[in-house]
């Protein structure tokens, strides 16, 4: 295999590595172990101990430190004599431009989200560098080679959003466990311990719907006259007994729903349950807080009643406030904040409780919560390997023997590792063709704010845009300018869209350009006057980045009978319409849904696996192969 | 419901496996033992799977001492001569592998494996070969079948660009869920590894993998010549295309269903080559831990891979009279 011309090619190489996770520990080493003697490698994460049981260059004695430096240590021991370069940084920071990019001869991605491999494939596409993409869940990954003019790029296939719920399931109607999941982290957990200024529909639709005359903002404050018991006492009867109370008062929402059921804490929890010092402890360090600790519960995968859940929830209040009260008004739900998993656990189980809803464990809440994708060294040695046999085809320019290569847990016609040719560049992808976008838009009362958040950085994955009407800039963010032009763009991004001091109205064509990525497209802008509240939330459409045969080939049953969509769990689909995201981060993923691929084996082995999980792996370590049906399916439907 | 309770440090560690295969599963992986013979580059990737997946024990019996060849694909053996003084292949190993998983218990075998008793075996729940003759791989396969446990066998092996993993699970039963509480049990019937190559190739369906019938001839050819697995060079070529015309003739199989690029391949490249091992050694990793576990459908009986092509097949070589395929009770 390794002829004289292969070893020297891979000898001479430069390559980078983007990512020092699962994949990334595996692909070093069989880098190093192939003969590559240049290697890069950035990862801004540092080592966990879920990490241990697959990125085996890590200890325990590692936890905390940078994966991508501890990386090169190991690795370095059993080949001490080449190069390997680590950086503990941020992919996405401007010192990886288009420059940096250029000096590769090849960059492998080993990431874990949908936003670091859009930037990559970007700055790839403005170096014209070769990309080989990867990613695995469970048993199941994937490599591909994109390559500039060759192959289709990462974004040539639409990529799935993050799985969004209907407020009002959330906040009134939940009917399975994720939604009372997205409402013990997203709204309970927020309101309590995080950002107090940010929008949350918690009291809200409490006092919306019971007309309520107590003053909403003042229920969650602690008052002066109470101790935290009797505090986190008032918040379980507010949110899990009035709350539901005023629910239950409109009864048009219970006509062919079960009613939910109040509960409050007195019913559950006779007796006072704090320890007498509990003010006086001092703050310590996040890992070391555990409510189930102080309440003596050992197993993580054992289901508890709604009296423990309710001790939980006590426990676990009482400990943000008298032991880590200064982190209170800037908490974010954490999955490896084992006291923020246990407080969102047990308020997610007694409003399931209370909705009739099955109670899970914490382990199982904390995947739901945390998104966590499940992931095992084995997979990830089989891709690794499998990109650097790609890697080696573009070192050599083997250009027609690429191939894209799905892993599978089910074999499909005697196929375990089953390559694919890779495909053409899609003509009309916005990011490696020069096809214009559309956007619908109310251009006289969306402001150019709610273009630059929703559009250009929600949707374009764009970190220093310029945006332009012919030769004039509404706005720019960069480093280097004056302030005065700051002061413009500030104000430009209060301004409605049509009283621009360029306008934009029907018919303007918008040019976004984002310098570090050195990508441009044009969007054409049309008017429209109406959207729908639920089904539009961004109140703008944009359109041109989801190709429609792409679609409705997707969702065609293969002639041979294979395919499996049907057994498809499309209740949860239905209930794609974006409202309150249960991801703050979304989940790298590949497409599996080219038009032209016989994919239904993919389809297939992802049918295998459970319907909840299906919703959620998402996100973590690796990527998800497959909730690309979902979106697609999502995306026929509206 | 196995043995115990997983730990606090268990569930840590393991969080993200035990959230694809359960934690029934991991209490299986917990009891298991396991044995591994020769340490090659695929074996040192597979041992890292199982240990990082964690396994009761793995112990490794190779009493080579170090080489260059023994040091390119296995990234066990640290490059410090400093540390090979009186070693084996498997102490060497093991001292490294300890690391990766302080719950493992890994340990080295001294001896001869031929030498080995049924009760020396019988510690075993799954046990490996690589880097082993013909007739060693016939001789510890039928030691296995004759256990009063059964005993997962495989052997596994990579000679350049390709691999080749063979599995016998004996009478193997397990259960699979099949959509919500509905449980189906399964059965799989595999013939021993001398059944197997020992099927006619004309009874073999015509779409069997071509790289089935070259690593038989190979193994042929090196068990007939007396060298050790991999000891073939590009002159040994005109006498191994001579073989494949016997096997051929004896076989009822046409001579150009083996391609002379493929022997030629096979007998040039018999190094391992790191991404391969890693395939290989990941597939083998998986397998091991489906047997052990009870969980999933496990391949029978060939894993086949050629980097050339890039597919991983499945092949069954069973006959007529070896079973088919998942019987259902």
């Amino acid at each position: 295999m390794a002829s004289e011309e292969q070893l020297s090619a891979i000898k001479r190489a430069k390559v980078l590595m983007v990512g020092a996770g699962g994949i990334g520990c595996e692909l070093l080493k069989t880098l190093a172990l192939s003969g590559f003697q240049d290697i890069h490698i950035i990862d801004m994460d540092t080592i966990e101990v879920s990490n241990l049981n697959r990125q085996f260059l890590f200890r325990q004695c590692h936890v905390g430190q940078s994966k991508a430096k501890v990386a090169r240590d190991a690795v370095l021991r059993f080949r001490p004599n080449i190069s390997i370069t680590p950086y503990h940084a941020n992919v996405k920071e401007s010192r990886f431009n288009v420059d940096f990019f250029k000096e590769f001869d090849v960059v492998l991605n080993g990431l874990d989200n949908l936003d670091a491999r859009r930037h990559v494939n970007r700055l790839c596409l403005a170096a014209d560098v070769p990309l080989v993409e990867s990613g695995t869940t469970g048993f199941l990954g994937q490599v591909t080679v994109h390559l500039k003019g060759k192959t289709e790029c990462y974004e040539c296939q639409p990529k799935p959003a993050p799985k969004t719920y209907p407020v009002c399931t959330i906040t009134s109607t939940p009917s399975k466990f994720v939604h009372c999941i997205v409402w013990a982290k997203d709204l309970l957990f927020a309101k309590l311990f995080g950002d107090k200024n940010q929008e949350n529909d918690l009291n809200v639709r409490s006092s919306d719907t019971g007309n309520s005359s107590e003053h909403s903002e003042d229920v969650f404050e602690c008052r002066k006259d109470e101790d935290i018991e009797q505090y986190g006492r008032r918040i379980y009867d507010h949110v899990f007994g009035h709350n539901i109370e005023v629910a239950l008062s409109n009864e048009e929402t219970w006509k062919n729903r079960n009613k939910p059921r109040p509960i409050y804490s007195k019913d559950v929890l006779h007796v006072k349950m704090t320890k007498e010092n509990g003010d006086t402890e001092k703050d310590c360090a996040t890992g070391d807080v555990s409510a189930m600790a102080s309440l003596s519960l050992k197993n993580p995968q054992d289901i508890w009643s709604l009296a423990e859940n309710s001790r939980v929830f006590l426990e676990a209040l009482r400990l943000f406030f008298s032991k880590r009260g200064k982190e209170i008004g800037n908490l974010t739900f954490d999955k490896d904040d084992q006291l923020a998993v246990e407080f969102v656990t047990a308020a997610a189980n007694i409003r399931a409780s209370s909705f009739g809803i099955p109670l899970h464990s914490l382990f199982e809440a904390k995947g739901i919560a945390g998104n966590i994708v499940h992931a095992v060294a084995t997979t990830n040695a089989i891709i690794a390997g499998l990109i650097v046999i790609e890697a080696i085809k573009v070192l050599k320019k083997d250009n027609n023997n690429y191939r894209m290569t799905y892993c599978l847990e089910h074999p499909s016609r005697k196929l375990l590792l089953m390559p694919v040719e890779p495909y053409e560049p899609n003509k009309s992808c916005y990011v490696c063709s020069e096809t214009p976008l559309s956007l619908e838009v109310n251009t006289r009362h969306s402001k150019l704010r709610d273009f630059v958040e929703k559009i250009v950085k929600g949707k374009l994955g764009m970190n220093f845009p310029v945006i332009m009407k012919g030769a004039s800039i509404l706005y720019e963010v960069g480093e280097d300018l004056e302030d005065d032009m700051v002061a413009i763009y500030a104000a430009n991004l209060e301004k409605a869209l049509s009283e621009l001091p360029s306008p934009v109205t029907s018919g303007t064509v918008l040019t976004v350009e984002d310098l570090q990525q050195e990508f441009s497209c044009s969007i054409n802008i049309k008017h429209r006057e109406e959207f729908d509240e639920e089904k539009e939330p961004d109140g703008m459409v944009l359109s041109g980045w989801v190709e429609a045969p792409v679609d409705k080939d997707n969702n065609k049953p293969n002639g041979n009978g294979e395919s499996t969509s049907n057994a498809l769990p499309t209740e949860e689909i239905l209930e794609g319409e974006k409202d309150v995201e249960i991801q703050e981060t979304s989940g790298g993923t590949e497409t599996v849904a080219g038009k032209k691929r016989k994919l239904s084996e993919v389809d297939e082995s992802r049918n295998q696996k459970k319907p909840e999980k299906l919703d959620l792996d998402d996100e973590d370590d690796e990527l998800v192969i497959s909730d690309d049906w979902e979106s697609l399916t999502k995306k026929k439907r509206v | 419901m196995e043995g115990q309770e997983l730990t606090e440090q268990e569930t840590a560690l393991y969080d993200r496996q035990i959230r694809l295969w359960g934690a029934d599963a991991q209490r299986r992986l917990r009891k298991s033992h396991i044995l591994v013979y020769g340490m090659t580059g695929t074996v040192a990737e597979f041992c890292k799977n199982i240990v990082l997946a964690g396994v009761h024990s793995v112990t490794l019996v190779d009493e080579r001492v170090v080489t260059e060849e023994s040091l390119s694909a296995n990234f066990l053996i640290l490059p410090d001569e400093n540390l090979y003084h009186g070693k084996t292949l498997a102490e060497l190993c093991c001292d490294s592998l300890k690391e990766f998983n302080p719950m493992v218990h890994v340990a080295a075998e001294k001896g001869d494996i031929l030498t080995f008793g049924v009760e020396f075996f019988e510690k075993f729940d799954a046990v490996i070969l690589s880097c082993c003759s013909l007739r060693k791989k016939k001789w510890i396969n039928q030691k296995c079948r004759k256990l009063s446990k059964p005993v997962a066998f495989y052997t596994v092996e990579c000679r350049g660009s390709c691999g080749e993993i063979f599995v016998d699970l004996q009478d193997y039963k397990y259960s699979k869920l099949k959509r919500l509480d509905e449980t189906i049990e399964c059965r799989i019937e595999y013939p021993s590894f001398e059944e197997a190559i020992s099927v006619p190739w004309r009874a073999l369906p015509r779409r069997v993998s071509k790289l089935y019938f070259a690593m038989r001839v190979i193994e042929q050819f090196e068990y007939v010549e007396g060298r050790d697995p991999g000891q073939t060079i590009i002159d040994d070529l005109p006498g191994i295309l001579k073989l494949r015309k016997e096997l051929c003739e004896t076989n009822s199989l046409n001579e150009s269903q083996i391609a002379d690029a493929l022997l030629e391949r096979l007998v040039r490249d018999t190094t391992e080559y790191p991404p391969i091992c890693a395939i290989i050694g990941g597939i083998l990793g998986q397998e091991v831990i489906k047997a052990i576990s009870g969980k999933g459908d496990p391949l029978k009986n060939f894993f086949l891979f050629d980097a050339m092509d890039g597919k991983g097949l499945i092949e069954d070589i069973s006959g007529p009279s070896g079973g088919s395929g998942a019987g259902f009770d």
